[in-house]
């Protein structure tokens, strides 16, 4: 049977591409004092904002992220048909709680930091194919429940690598729909896993750039368009090792780089910050789309935003057994 | 394990090559600062510990030996106390290994770990984590010294 809708390898060409009704950021306070605390709508005192546990405020953030962005849109919370959502605990904690409160059909992803665009691409998938009109589509991280699980404990002191990356404590959720105004998803570009046999986890940006140079590639290749096609074309959370590496891939694959590629691992946080090489988590991408990339669509600075989020897909398990570190990159096109 | 047979287009750069490029991209630690920090920061904190050893001989009476334990201890209070109120990490983070080293290192991998499990409750969560990170160091510290011991022991014996 011919898929209508697929072009090439991996693309998908939606047919009546969703419309982005809404977006709704909740920061963290390190991520409240960089270069796009305005663009956040709330922005925490602290790490805690309230709770017992970390864990609590991230499935919170989350929640309210989800329940903010219907609101902004101005629908009820019964006309949406699906929550798409992903983070980084085990077992999507954060999502499967903060879905739980709202008691609206919910999909758990995991995409590792690609959540955000992966769960774009589902939701688009979702409307375009008729199964539903109105979907929620989320991520979030906290830099504290990420580094407990994945890392140390919080108060253990150590010096953290040069090209490490800071996990964002955020959560973002945006609102797709099949009728409105305004930017659309227009294609989908789903990732394969690649693995180019980075073991270090500090270096995940190193371990990604492969992954998301791949989509890339195959993006422009299934669609027959040049990078310059878009305004901008933004990475999750590459990081500044990932991105100059990504830029070296595509250079070497004869892709025209210009001076439209930007991570939002990068974008995230001031040099001053020190957080080393930017920004990583599902909250970085999903905080810096649904922030300050759409309201720049809204304002009509951008027209055309090619949106890969990259996802490291090892677990602490197989690190210390020895694997390398795959990695995946989905893509999705939003145009006005 | 690396990619095989994937439909092209695919990646004209081989896993080798690849590394080499991360290596040249990936920014090295700053080496030179670290030792310079490390010895300072170490050096500062021992001298702290010497600073209550000889307090303890001079105004406690104490023998010098019960000075040196004690003068240890004074240094894991200080220790698990900047973990409790959170700025030993910070000092690691200056220090590197002239923090990481010291007794006060031990304590802030004993209490940080306290600290953080505590939520999972104080069987599974403190209990079984309070060792994570201080573990590894007892078992391969006391296996080590009980085998430079029966060295010890033996080169004892043929004298």
């Amino acid at each position: 049977m011919v898929s209508p809708k697929k072009v090439g390898n991996q693309t998908i060409v939606f047919e009546n591409g969703p419309f982005i009704i809404s977006g709704h950021t909740i920061a963290g306070p390190m991520e409240g004092q960089g270069p796009l605390a305005a663009s956040f709508d709330t922005i925490l005192k602290d790490t805690y904002d309230g709770e017992m546990s970390w864990e609590k405020t991230e499935s919170k953030m989350l929640e309210n992220a989800m329940r903010e962005v219907v609101k902004k849109a101005d629908i009820l919370l019964d006309s949406v048909d699906y929550i798409l959502a992903g983070d980084l605990l085990n077992q999507i904690i954060s999502s499967n709680f903060a879905a739980r409160q709202i008691g609206v059909p919910f999909i758990g992803l995991y995409g590792a930091c690609s959540s955000m665009a992966l769960s774009m691409a589902v939701g688009s998938m979702l409307i375009d194919g008729g199964f539903g009109s109105k979907v929620i589509c989320s991520a979030s991280s906290h830099h504290e429940t990420a580094e407990r699980q994945y890392r140390l404990p919080t108060e253990q002191g150590n010096q953290r690598a040069m090209y490490a990356q800071w996990t964002v404590t955020g959560a973002g959720s945006v609102l797709l729909s099949d009728s409105g105004t305004g930017p659309r998803v227009t294609t989908a570009t789903i990732g394969r896993v690649i693995d180019y046999g980075e073991t270090d986890v500090n270096n995940m940006g190193a371990a990604m750039a492969p992954a998301i140079a791949d989509t890339i590639i195959n993006h422009l290749n299934d669609l027959k368009r040049q990078p310059d096609y878009y305004d901008l074309i933004v990475t999750g959370d590459l990081g500044s090792v990932g991105l100059q590496l990504l830029v070296k891939l595509l250079v070497k694959n004869n892709v025209k780089v210009a001076d439209n590629f930007n991570d939002c691992g990068v974008m995230i946080y001031n040099t001053e910050q020190d957080t080393h090489a930017g920004g990583s988590g599902c909250g970085c991408s999903a905080l810096v789309m649904a922030g300050h990339i759409l309201k720049e669509i809204y304002q009509g600075k951008f027209k055309k935003v090619l949106f890969i989020g990259s996802g490291s897909l090892h677990s602490p398990t197989s690190s210390l057994q020895g694997e390398t570190i795959p990695a995946i990159g989905h893509a999705v096109s939003i145009e006005v | 394990m690396v990619n095989k047979n994937l439909r092209p287009p695919t990646l004209n750069v081989t896993p080798e090559e690849y590394k080499k490029m991360t290596a040249q991209i990936s920014p090295r630690p700053t080496l030179i600062k670290n030792v310079v920090l490390a010895f300072l920061i170490g050096g500062l904190i021992c001298s702290i510990g010497q600073i209550f050893i000889n307090f303890y001989i001079i105004y406690g009476g104490l023998p010098k030996l019960a000075a040196s334990t004690a003068g240890t201890a004074t240094l894991i209070v200080i220790g698990a106390t900047l973990t409790g109120i959170g700025i030993y990490d910070d000092i690691v983070k200056v220090g590197g290994a002239g923090a990481i080293i010291p007794v006060t290192g031990f304590a802030n991998s004993m209490v940080s770990p306290a600290l953080e499990y505590k939520k999972e409750g104080y069987v599974f969560g403190i209990g079984a984590k309070l060792f994570s990170i201080a573990g590894p160091v007892l078992v391969y510290g006391i296996s080590s010294s009980i085998f430079v011991g029966l060295i010890y022991y033996l080169l004892d014996l043929l004298r």
